[in-house]
């Protein structure tokens, strides 16, 4: 019997992983060889998919990518012990996995996702097992202890916030899951809730359980079709399974899948819980702190995807296992994405503290086009082009601040020098155009005027004229960023300075600090 | 009787279906789209009377997310993706090879009303950009070959 693993991850499948499965069957009731799929998760090795895992006595040997079309040969090849063209030796020996430090992907590419047996047969439910037994105080200490901070991109740290939730007094209590996940670059949240939702429902129920709160949602962006699919029918065997009738203390957990519409402001998590409401998502000014008057006008722990995977490993494996991963004051681990123009395309989960460089240039192997590379926006579209002479920055949370950059949610997209950085300034401005939720001035009525000021500064033929028109770009990202009420205004102004401060050459400026 | 009543059976039981749901204004809009296709002008007096909003709340609502559509989409929507990694991978070349070979700008339909084009900011594929979805269907590492032949599946004329 040939048994083989292919992912069943939706960006697996954009590339042909259905296709694949399909010609494997096809050919073998052909041939009448005794066969057996399983799909599970991706690895994350993007630039493999569709990645073929063929089980063995040495654990799983790897091809890809695979076309449908090479299936034929690859039957032939299995039959006769595996040599191939395509052939990648053990998939946990590929050097871009094997150096990586799996904590909420370990179990990626390797179990099913929406079998429990899989999960539980991998460390699945140790943590709520742990904190089921535990004090809620005992459990936030834990989280403050691990020195876990909010993945969604502020970097708050996060038993702050649990402390803040548990204290309030409230009948409801309410755990907000932040799967808006919109910023390009990004896909870690999109492949854990397709490929490991238990983690994150467990992530949540041990959140309930700390804070005293009763309901949780989920709000996933619609552009994930595959994740809420998934996530729906996770809660469901999760609940059929008594998971949610939560061990112990009495309180049963409800959970539910919210959907959003396509507006990307609602990633701010007081729009996001107005979305919830179901009103449109208009910032909301703070204070009040969502931990004390948040959904419904209720105590509401908002995190991230990640924030609340990371805490079934922290019960698990203690908060001092959980700490000695990263540097400084960025602790644990991150699974950075790599996308744009890179070579390999993909998810590295490492702790903080590896160079931008040791990233795109080791992980990434530089970019797919070969030609030079330009810069890199790291953390979304309201992150900084870094340019490669800053790429020896560790990827840390204070580093990156200290050189007017962020890591955000650890999204990495690089450029080679084809990308014109005035272009993309203009798009930051835009995209913020667009996507503004239009309370405050500086960000509804300022990005339209910067769009307009940088369409003037690139057709201006006048060397005057353009420096004029560049200080008015400046002026303007800093009347955002200091005057806008959220970071959607506030931090447009951080591709667009970057840009111009990095690429003055493609603004048509002259370059005093020459970038590169 | 005009077509549009034909619509209030699906739009009723969608609302008594989140009779007890909180908030429930979205998950009624979707649901009403994925029934109709498009959210209805006569749905939105039923919405608001179920939900004790005004008019105006429920369609402030329908208007400010990108998703809800207020009339019947084109028969195919292909929503290609201009957020930055993709750009980093060619995908204005991309749009411009929409507008050249069909026409068709963002926001734009074919003449035929085949193929209705938008623009979407990131499907989660950036590791393999460019992406683009079609009719649900997510496609990455796209390339102007593979558009093209996309488009076709579509039958839409060229240049219609
Ligand atoms: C414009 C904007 C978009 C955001 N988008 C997201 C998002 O898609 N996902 C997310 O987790 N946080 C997003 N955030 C951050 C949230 O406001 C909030 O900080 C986060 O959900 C808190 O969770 P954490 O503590 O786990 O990071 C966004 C913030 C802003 C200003
Ligand atoms: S900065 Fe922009 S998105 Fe944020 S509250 Fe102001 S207008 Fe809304
Ligand atoms: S930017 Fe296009 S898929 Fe993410």
């Amino acid at each position: 019997m040939i048994k083989l693993c292919i992912s069943c991850d939706s960006l697996a499948r954009a590339v042909g992983a259905d296709q694949v499965a399909e010609a494997f069957e096809r050919e073998a009731a052909q041939r009448q060889l005794p066969l057996q799929i399983q799909r599970t998760s991706s690895r994350g090795l993007y630039w493999l998919e569709p990645l073929l895992e063929l089980e063995s006595a040495e654990g799983r040997l790897g091809f890809g990518p695979v076309m449908p079309e090479d299936v034929p040969g690859l039957l032939e090849a299995l039959d006769k012990g595996g040599e191939h063209p395509l052939a990648l030796g053990p998939v946990e020996q590929i050097p871009y996995l094997k150096t990586q430090q799996r904590l909420l992907f370990a179990r990626a590419g390797i179990t099913r996702p929406l079998s429990l047996d899989d999960y539980q047969a991998h460390g699945g439910f140790e943590g709520l097992r742990k904190a089921a037994l535990m004090d809620g105080d005992a459990v936030v200490a834990a989280v403050l202890d691990s020195g876990l901070r909010g993945r969604g991109g502020a970097a708050f740290p996060a038993g702050i916030k649990w402390r803040t939730v548990r204290q309030a007094p409230a009948g409801q209590k309410y755990i907000v899951c932040n799967a808006d996940e919109g910023d390009s670059g990004t896909f870690a949240d999109r492949m854990l809730m397709e490929g490991d939702p238990f983690l994150l429902i467990e992530g949540m129920i041990i959140a309930g359980l700390a804070v005293g709160a009763s309901k949780g949602y989920i709000y996933v962006r619609s552009e994930y079709p595959d994740a809420i699919r998934v996530l729906n029918e996770a809660v469901m065997l999760a609940r059929e399974a008594g998971y949610l009738d939560v061990t112990g203390s009495g309180v049963a957990f409800e959970l539910e899948v919210r959907v959003g519409a396509g507006a990307y402001i609602c990633g701010e998590e007081t729009a996001l819980l107005e979305s919830i409401e179901g009103k449109r998502g208009i910032v909301r000014a703070k204070p009040p702190l969502p931990a004390l008057e948040g959904l419904f006008g209720q105590p509401t722990l908002v995190h991230n995807v990640l924030t609340l995977a990371s805490v079934p490993i922290i019960l698990a494996k203690g908060a001092a296992f959980y700490r000695d991963f990263g540097m400084g004051r960025s602790l644990g681990t991150l699974p950075f994405q790599l996308a744009g123009n890179v070579r390999q395309g993909g998810l590295v989960e490492r702790a903080f503290g590896l160079t931008l460089r040791e990233l795109v240039e080791g992980y990434g192997g530089g970019t797919a086009s070969g030609r030079p590379l330009k810069a890199a926006q790291v953390g979304g579209p309201l992150g900084a082009w870094v340019p490669p002479s800053q790429f020896d920055t560790p990827l840390d949370y204070e580093a990156f601040a200290a050189i007017g950059a962020m890591i955000g949610h650890g999204g990495v997209v690089v450029a080679d020098d084809t990308l014109n950085m005035a272009g993309m300034a203009r798009f930051a401005l835009q995209f913020c155009a667009e996507e503004s939720c239009g309370k405050c001035t500086p960000c509804r009525i300022g990005s339209t005027r910067g769009m307009e000021v940088v369409d003037r500064l690139i057709a201006s033929s006048d060397p005057a004229a353009r420096e004029d028109q560049a200080h008015l770009l400046r002026d303007l990202c800093d009347t955002m960023q200091y005057g806008s009420l959220c970071a959607m205004g506030g931090m447009t102004a951080y591709p667009v300075a970057s840009a111009l401060k990095h690429f003055p050459a493609d603004f048509g400026l002259a370059s005093p600090e020459a970038a590169q | 009787m005009p077509e549009e009543t034909l619509d209030l059976p699906l739009i009723q039981r969608v609302l008594d279906n989140h009779k007890e749901v909180p908030g429930a204004l979205l998950p009624i809009l979707h649901a009403i789209q994925q029934g109709l296709g498009h959210v209805p002008d006569e749905a939105v007096p039923e919405i608001a009377h179920a939900l004790n909003l005004s008019l105006a709340e429920v369609r402030g609502v329908i208007s400010f997310y990108h998703d809800f559509r207020t009339s019947p989409p084109a028969r195919h929507t292909l929503r290609l993706c201009r957020a930055e990694s993709c750009q980093s991978r060619g995908a204005e070349a991309l749009a411009a090879q929409l507008r050249e070979q069909l026409g068709l700008d963002d926001h734009g339909t074919t003449a035929d009303g085949a193929l209705s084009l938008r623009p979407v900011y990131c499907l989660g594929a950036c590791a393999c950009s460019p992406a683009l979805e079609l009719d649900g269907q997510v496609h990455a590492r796209l390339t102007p070959e593979r558009l093209q032949a996309l488009v076709k599946s579509c039958r839409v004329e060229a240049g219609a």
